[in-house]
């Protein structure tokens, strides 16, 4: 299987925004976060066609997300994931005595997953705090 | 008939707008319309009013469902787990009014907290920066009238303060600056091509996590001095080009956000990026602030600061308050196991804290105080909704400049649901029982 | 409420003229009466010095600029923190204490009555919430006036009316005291990075002269005929060679009269004047002109100042003369805070280190004392810091201490590492002039109070005045070392606000009923102004007018001072 190293940063959209506001429950918010935005030359080295689901794993965990299009492009090497609970399942937690983790800068790799799925941010966190996941 | 509120206060983000105009029913219970919302508040007011508002708190139950308790129960709870835990962390504050926050720091005081708030996983960096450099500043409304040099370093307001640029930044016509955008020139730094990015007259993009580097050159080029061919990615004679733009305005600004205080160098981004400031002062006259995200989290740091002496990572359990980011602050606090409960009030952690501080969370005593279900609630052994701050009830709140405004009441909350300040009105009290028995 | 009677302390009240004499002080109700009844409480002040509560009258207390100050100063918390206790909040921060610490350090001291020296009117309601903060003293607030765009530009066409119907909107809107004019014009010149360093030189594009800021705003300040006349912090604070300009700004309130109802005599207020009174034209030729300044004060009748006096701490300086904070971080390259306010002011915020080992700081502390020491009227001349400009407020003791012993003040002098250049370029080491306590008082409590219109209700022990009382461990008839004098007043052995004991043995007993002080101004309708008003905010402002007003719910119970300048 392909797996591609990408640099991740993360941050906000209006999308994450207006989906925040209604409701982090709820579908929309899926839609807006959890999906991961890479260059076109990143998707075509990954083999991947867009709006595939895709596995980005890092050093301190991994997650399943909907690979599109960059829509702020172009930027070959650099993955971009809205804030949330899919970023921050694979973000360095790290603050090197700062207090801040570092949520922009974090190395990962990508993989084309398409038969898993893509949970709905209160799955995500139960799973991964009831350890179901990892 | 329909009433229409004005000078409505939006409580999303740290542009804080003041000047919406919301359409409610003619008994003045629903929200039928909003202007001048940004879609992001427009969403926030409209969805106030959905039909599965959570109304009544929520208690985890061994099987992880949740089940309805009453507020008194809530009160209870969340009394007993503050008074006896050792070391509880108290988090968030930056999604409601200073009235609720100054409660809840009382609360803190007597049961020995830490009280951080959202600026721990945002601008913390930016407030240890001026800890070491200071900040020269300015309100939004001399940008508004008087600035001509703009820059957008690490930032991306199209998405993130949506009415930033129009009411302030880039298109007002203000008293020295009567031809609007024509009057400025915009420079935007950034590893993509973003929103703002195509408004800009320059963008740089820059090979991500290198702002200090080309910080530092930009310190060189307006002096004048040697730089190597690139610097970050950005070719020299565009750097030098951007540094005679800047020093021949008559009043410029960097606004500044994740994009320099997330990164590694966090800190000593905006250390530097205020020192660029700084040195920008000796040719012309130059301020920098940050985009602050919650509407009320500069709120936060102006009462923890009035009260304890500090901003955020208020550590009060030694019964003196102690500072120390990295120490002090919720994510190392967590991560370490140094705390022993977790009160969540003003903000979701659940989704915004790297997941290995979640699941500490989810281990805990842990209460969360949100209008929403949200990641945190549901991890959370209890959820107590409460009234939307400046929907439902007023509250003052600080904008990212720093000026307060007094965000309005515009409809009653859903019948029962209490405020914050009521909330943490009750548990004060019932701590103040709870501690005398001690 | 309950009586007391303060029995047989001697009494220093110069609204009676009592200097000194054994006296009892009756409060019934908050109030000082002739007589309470023998089920009185009895508080024994034999042997003790018996005051009427002291008046701040300027200092740095609440606002965005003193929370600039705590916030970048983690530092200024270190090693004096104090936990808290059954009667108070936990405490904290040197020379810029949280506000819990300023009521209760204020209180110890005897002060129950303070004004914020400054405040930025669109940061109005930052200011009040802190004042909601500060327990015990009663407090006011000063809105700045002189770098305002509406001021100069009404002052510019000379449309005094029209000035004053602004000032009186503005004192309404963010719930001010007084008219506070700092570095006038040379703050707004200041958004453009330059400055005003004479009193005639012009603002850019505003086209008004200082000169031209501070006569309209006086005689607008007395066409309202508000209580307190215009207070003003000079242009060109802290450059050698300012008093020129410092004597220039001060003539000219010659030609102003006072016109109130309030008792107020003077018309101008120069505040830390000691800032104001250099010599010389660099730091090696640095003197002091505290004795030019003061024959023109002295002579002068019509002007009060406070004296600005240097602790020689490590302190942090902030005031609304942005340009001023610049120039010092230039020269101490400390870190430095700014913030410009739209249409308003500026502030700017730098720690500097007052060193008794550096020869300008020493000439500094000399020209504080030197200014009190040379005052004929003790009514119209105040003891401040400028807290925490050249020092903390809780450093007032201290300077009682120099004022009132030549030997305290010889002793400093001969620890001073440049004690023989200091001595040329000062009065201070010739001068054996000591305080009175009769003085003392005179220069915190009566004058002051005075000065601000509220000599009915502070700064005195007349019956019908409120019952702020301060009772010092000091017994006047014994011979003090100077020590035992900064002790004295730095703990206090009762002090009483509006009737309620809140200091017993130098220890917080209550948080009291702080009042909030704002002065409500009746004019004629002005629609120009208003419309005026709407337009500015309209166009330039980056808030609406209907949120810029600060509402009832920020005051904490309100005493508001009512005046009639309808015509």
């Amino acid at each position: 299987m392909t797996k591609i190293a990408l640099n991740l940063i993360t941050g906000r959209t209006i999308q994450q925004g207006v989906a925040m506001e209604g409701g982090k429950e709820k579908d929309a918010y899926t839609k807006a976060c959890g999906i991961i935005e890479l260059d076109l030359s990143d998707l075509k080295k990954l083999g991947a066609w867009r709006n595939t689901n895709v596995r980005v794993t890092s050093q301190y965990g991994s997650v399943v997300v909907k690979a599109i299009e960059a829509t702020q492009g172009p930027h070959p090497g650099l993955a971009w994931i809205p804030m949330g609970p899919w970023a921050n399942s694979v973000t360095n937690p790290n603050t090197y005595s700062t207090g801040m983790p570092t949520f922009k800068g974090v190395p990962i790799e990508v993989e084309i997953a398409m038969d898993e799925k893509i949970l709905s941010s209160v799955e995500l966190i139960q799973k991964k705090c009831r350890g179901e996941i990892s | 008939m329909t009433k229409t509120v004005t000078d409505v206060v939006c409580p999303f983000c740290g542009t804080l707008c003041d000047d919406l105009e919301v359409v409610v029913s003619d008994d003045g219970k629903t929200i039928v319309d909003i202007y001048n919302a940004c879609v992001i508040g427009a969403e926030k007011f409209m969805h106030a009013q959905a039909k599965d508002r959570v109304t009544r708190p929520r208690m985890q139950q061994p099987d992880g469902s949740y089940k309805e308790v009453s507020y008194d129960e809530a009160v209870e709870y969340t009394a007993q787990m503050l008074a006896k835990a050792k070391k509880p962390l108290m988090y968030g504050w930056s999604s409601t009014s200073c009235e609720a926050q100054s409660v809840g720091h009382e609360i803190a005081e007597k049961v020995g907290a830490i009280v951080d708030n959202t600026a721990t996983v945002c601008h913390g960096t930016t407030l240890i920066a001026v800890q070491d450099v200071g900040i020269p500043s300015c309100t939004l409304g001399e940008i508004k009238n008087r600035a001509d040099r703009i820059i957008f370093w690490g930032c991306n307001p199209a998405h993130a303060h949506p009415r930033h640029q129009s009411r302030y930044s880039i298109f007002p016509r203000g008293f020295f600056t009567n031809k609007g955008h024509k009057n400025r020139k915009v420079i935007v730094v950034d590893p993509r091509n973003t929103a703002t990015a195509k408004m800009a007259d320059y963008h740089f993009q820059i090979e991500q996590g290198r702002d200090f580097e080309l910080l530092s050159a930009f310190r060189v080029a307006i002096r004048g001095e040697w730089l190597p061919d690139t610097v970050a990615g950005i070719p020299k004679e565009r750097i030098y080009e951007a540094a005679d733009v800047l020093k021949s305005g008559r009043f410029g600004i960097i606004f500044f956000g994740m994009g320099v205080t997330q990164t590694l160098s966090k800190n000593h981004n905006i250390d530097n990026a205020i020192m660029l400031t700084k040195d920008l002062n000796d040719y012309t006259k130059f301020s920098i602030m940050a985009m602050r995200g919650h509407y009320n989290v500069t709120g936060s740091g102006q009462v923890l600061g009035w009260q304890f002496g500090f901003p955020f990572c208020v550590d009060l359990s030694r019964g003196f308050a102690r500072y120390n980011p990295g120490e002090t602050s919720s994510n190392d606090l967590l991560v370490r196991g140094e705390v022993d409960a977790v009160f969540v009030l003003g903000s979701d952690p659940g989704a915004h804290f790297p997941i290995s501080s979640v699941k500490k969370i989810s281990q805990l005593p842990s209460v969360c105080v949100d209008p929403h279900i949200t990641p945190t609630s549901e991890i959370s052994k209890l959820h107590v909704p409460v009234a939307f701050v400046g929907v439902e009830v007023g509250g003052n709140c600080y904008r990212m400049d720093n000026v307060p405004i007094d965000a309005r009441k515009v409809v009653d909350p859903p019948e029962g649901v209490l405020t914050d300040e009521e909330f943490l009105t009750r548990v004060n009290t019932r701590v103040d029982e709870l501690m005398e028995a001690k | 409420m309950s009586e007391y009677i303060i029995k047989n302390g001697f009494v220093f009240d110069p609204v009676q003229g009592i200097k000194g004499d054994k006296a009892d002080v009756a409060v019934k109700d908050g109030k000082i009466v002739k007589n309470v009844s023998s089920g009185a409480k009895v508080i024994d002040a034999s042997g003790k010095t018996v005051m009427a509560g002291a008046v701040e009258i300027h200092a740095h207390i609440a606002g965005p600029k003193v929370n600039v100050g705590r916030n970048y100063r983690p530092e200024d918390k270190l090693f004096t923190y104090k936990p808290k206790s059954k009667q108070s909040r936990m405490a904290g921060g040197f020379s810029v204490p949280t506000t819990f610490k300023t009521g209760y350090e204020y209180a110890r001291m005897g002060y129950t009555t303070a004004m914020e020296a400054a405040m930025p009117p669109l940061y109005a309601r930052h200011v009040h919430e802190e004042i909601r903060d500060t327990p015990i003293i009663d407090e006011g607030a000063y809105p700045v006036f002189g770098n305002n765009w509406f001021v100069m530009e009404y002052l510019k066409n000379g449309e005094i009316e029209n000035a004053a119907a602004y000032i009186a909107w503005l004192l309404n809107s963010t719930k001010g005291y007084a008219v506070k004019v700092v570095n006038p014009g040379g703050t707004e010149a200041w958004a453009w990075g330059l400055n005003c360093l004479t009193i005639n030189d012009p603002v850019p594009y505003f086209d008004i002269t200082p000169a031209e800021i501070m006569t309209g705003l006086m005689q607008a300040n007395e066409y309202l005929g508000l209580p307190h006349s215009m207070h003003v912090h000079q242009n060109s604070l802290g450059n050698p060679g300012n008093y020129t300009v410092t004597l220039d700004s001060l003539k000219l309130a010659e030609k102003i009269k006072p016109n109130n109802k309030f008792g107020r005599e003077t018309v101008l207020h120069s505040t830390h004047l000691q800032f104001h009174s250099y010599g010389g034209d660099n730091w090696g030729n640095f003197e002091s002109k505290s004795k030019e300044v003061m024959d023109y004060v002295n002579k002068q009748k019509n002007i009060t100042i406070d004296t600005g006096c240097v602790t020689l701490d490590e302190t942090t300086t902030m005031t609304a003369d942005g340009p001023f904070e610049h120039h010092l971080t230039e020269l101490n390259h400390l870190k430095w805070a700014n913030v410009d306010v739209e249409l308003e002011t500026a502030a700017g915020v730098v720690p500097y280190v007052y060193s008794p080992d550096i020869k300008v700081c020493e000439i500094q502390w000399a020209i504080g004392l030197e200014i009190a020491l040379l005052t004929k009227d003790h009514m119209r001349t105040f003891i401040t810091t400028d807290h925490p400009n050249a020092g903390p407020f809780t450093r007032y003791p201290r300077i009682i201490k120099w004022l009132m012993s030549a030997k305290a003040r010889k002793e400093m002098i001969d620890s001073f590492k440049h004690s023989a250049k200091m001595i040329d370029a000062t009065h201070l080491a010739g001068m054996d002039k000591e305080l009175s306590l009769y003085e003392l008082a005179q220069m915190t409590r009566a004058g002051p109070a005075k000065s601000l219109g509220l000599s009915n209700i502070y700064g005195g022990l007349a019956p019908g005045m409120d019952a702020d009382i301060a009772v010092y461990n000091f017994n006047p008839e014994k011979e003090h070392k100077p020590d035992e004098i900064e002790k004295a007043f730095s703990a206090s052995a009762y002090v009483m606000k509006a009737g309620i004991p809140v200091v017993i043995d130098g220890e917080i007993v209550s948080n009291g009923n702080k009042r909030t002080l704002w002065v409500d101004t009746k004019v004629n309708e002005n629609p120009q102004v208003m419309r005026d008003i709407r337009d500015k905010f309209l166009k330039y402002y980056s808030v609406t007018m209907n949120n810029y007003d600060v509402a009832s719910h920020f005051l904490t119970n309100p005493r508001v001072i009512e005046v009639d300048a309808v015509r």
